[in-house]
């Protein structure tokens, strides 16, 4: 019984963390610009490369992983400046030329990389309750998902730059009067959450295998998250996060991995149906 | 009605243009007389992709409903018209049925989906991702129908192996049987295309087009002029996916096979592509370019599928950074064509007559 509940508890915090961990980049920057990044998949599958390549070359794993995390935030960085910047008019157009740039960048990887790379293996461990055994890497990636909220509530909470951040969200003609660097807050926050993006490939690298399209494999749960979230990551997104983590484990437990997947997808277009705005939209009506 | 063939809406108008299209078309309809029928089957495997790109040139061009999803639809149709097909086992007129219910099928999905979104309001960006995850999730759960316990009816779905033993169009001729494959295929489909592109062509240039374009332009200033924005959505979003599963239902009869991959990632990127490319508001650029595209992409994917698949991606992007308004309008407005006039990025707000 203790390990049913268990099990259950156990596999919401499994699908929780991959909701938020696997969002919580392109959150960022939706709140932030009001734009989706298409290549954010591609950010995931850059940091999930490089933590494995420097995992082979003998870094320690969170090492590897923080470097993954670091090599896509700066990459973020670049793109915002060459191409994103061009598209502050015109948001939507940005999402065409992010999607052009994952086409690329998969297709890219698929020739000079090649389809597969020997993976790394998920750490072992692992610990019983009741008589079912759990991997203790996977309650490592929910510590995680957990930290990286609490990372996104510090950094734009209590810093400095935080404060300009809210600033340039809420009104960014004003902000910029008050002498804030609009463009350079715009390329850290793309940054931010391409590291984030690369930050959940890395962490997910053990447990997955390598291949230029696994970005794709992401791609669905984040968007989802985010559209029911809304613009707000720590008012939304988590939330949201719980939300369809607990629709999905039910599901899953009920039917499977696909039906949990279609169970995810109807829940959204029910949720958008009645609150436009995401939850950011329902909390800001609510709250106020 | 014939009047509408001309307007403010679309490319062309005099004389001259219409003499060059009664040119074309009788190019393409000598077609078969001098090609190989390995070449007539390849052009008709081309015009199939064509129905999906005018209907996404009508919803996001004119419509300015962003659906990054149409393989959705496309997919939908595609399976629908393989079940069906199947299922009434292929004699007589069942076939034609089967290609009509699958695209009422598409329609009727889009109308649900598009009930959900756009009463909910949600916005562009939104739209189109949640299109996208849609194609992705029908792709994915496609893939996994791979055990003897997926199918409808006598139809086996088959996983990413895809599905297969649906027959071609057919019909009863006296005695015969008259099945569309080679160059009977490929006049059903350029009869299907002239017929599409030129109802399109009244639809945009009617009342109804001019309301669209209006939303399109201004949401708030269409609604306060007393039109349900809503359901001139709804309708435009209908068409253009029930568009994209009359591709899917004639890809499907045209190969006797689909597969999840004509639903999933990279195929939902390529009707975005071609219509960036080509120019997403007009409709005789999203014509000839998406053509030119599909032949210049079939060259290249010869060599290497990947080349062409990164080429693509490279066009997209330099079509949004350089070339927003498309490179065929583009390079029709440097050439300076005598049937540019009324070109429809120098549009007005036309409210209803």
């Amino acid at each position: 019984m203790m390990g049913d509940i268990f099990s259950y508890l156990y596999q919401f915090a499994d699908v929780f963390a991959f909701l938020i961990l696997s969002a919580a980049g392109l959150a960022i920057v939706f709140g932030m610009m009001g734009i989706i990044n298409m290549a954010h998949g591609e950010f995931i599958m850059c940091g999930a490369y490089v933590t494995v390549g420097l995992v082979h070359v003998g870094f320690p794993l969170i090492a590897a992983q923080l470097c993954g995390a670091i090599v896509a935030g700066l990459i973020g960085v670049l793109i915002e400046v060459v191409i994103v910047r061009r598209f502050y008019k015109r948001p939507e157009d940005s999402l065409l030329a992010t999607w052009g740039l994952s086409l690329m960048v998969t297709q890219g990887t698929l020739l000079v990389i090649g389809s597969t790379v020997t993976g790394i293996g998920t750490p072992p461990g692992s610990f019983t309750v009741g008589e079912y055994s759990f991997s203790t890497y996977r309650m490592v990636l929910f510590g995680a998902s957990i930290a990286v909220l609490a990372f996104i509530y510090f950094v734009f909470m209590r810093t400095k730059f935080g404060v300009m951040a809210r600033a340039t969200m809420q009104d960014a003609t004003t902000a910029r009067a008050l002498g804030v660097k609009i463009s350079w807050i715009y390329a850290i926050t793309f940054g931010l959450g391409a590291g984030l993006a690369g930050l959940c490939g890395g962490l997910y690298a053990p447990t997955m295998s390598l291949i230029p399209t696994m970005g794709s494999t992401f791609v669905v749960e984040s968007f989802v998250t985010v559209v029911v979230g809304g613009a707000n990551v720590l008012m939304g997104t988590a939330p949201a996060g719980v939300l369809l983590a607990i629709i999905r484990t039910t599901l899953n437990a009920w039917h499977g991995q696909i039906v949990g997947q279609i169970g995810l997808l109807i829940a959204v277009i029910l949720v958008i149906r009645v609150l436009p705005d995401g939850i950011t939209g329902w909390m800001n009506r609510h709250m106020r | 009605m014939l009047k509408l063939l001309n307007g403010p809406h679309t490319f062309g108008s005099g004389p001259v243009f219409w003499a060059g299209f009664v040119v074309v078309l009788a190019l393409v309809l000598a077609y078969p007389l001098v090609a190989t029928p390995y070449d007539v089957g390849n052009f008709a495997y081309f015009f199939i992709w064509l129905f999906m790109a005018l209907g996404l040139c009508l919803m996001w061009g004119y419509g300015g409903i962003m659906s990054f999803g149409q393989t959705f639809f496309f997919g939908l149709a595609g399976y629908g018209y393989g079940v069906i097909a199947i299922n009434l086992g292929g004699r007589g007129f069942t076939t034609f049925e089967a290609l009509g219910l699958a695209v009422l099928l598409s329609g009727a999905a889009a109308a649900i989906l598009g009930y959900f979104m756009i009463w909910g309001r949600v916005g562009g960006v939104f739209f189109g991702i949640v299109t996208l995850a849609s194609s992705l999730v029908l792709a994915f759960f496609l893939g996994q129908t791979a055990g003897p316990e997926w199918k409808i009816g006598r139809a086996r779905l088959n996983g990413f192996n895809g599905m297969k033993g649906m027959k071609a169009l057919n019909i009863p001729w006296g005695d015969h049987t008259l099945v569309f494959d080679g160059a009977a295929l490929y006049f059903l489909m350029v009869a299907l295309v002239v017929i599409v592109y030129l109802a399109l062509r009244m639809l945009v240039n009617s009342r109804f087009g001019n309301v669209i374009v209006a939303i399109r332009e201004n949401e708030q200033r269409a609604e306060l002029l007393g039109y349900d924005v809503r359901k001139y959505r709804l309708a435009t979003f209908c068409i253009g996916s029930a568009l994209a599963g009359l591709s899917g239902a004639l890809y499907t009869a045209w190969g006797q096979f689909i597969t999840p991959a004509s639903v999933g990632l990279p195929a939902a990127a390529m009707p975005i592509v071609w219509v960036s490319f080509s120019g997403r508001r007009e409709l005789t650029a999203t014509l000839i370019g998406t053509f030119v595209f599909l032949y210049a992409y079939q060259l290249i994917t010869v060599y290497s599928q990947q080349s062409a698949l990164v080429l693509t991606g490279l066009l997209l992007l330099l079509a949004v950074m350089f070339v927003p308004e498309g490179f065929v309008v583009g390079l029709a407005k440097l050439a300076r064509m005598p049937w540019r006039k009324g070109s429809a990025t120098q549009l007005s707000l036309q409210p209803g007559e």
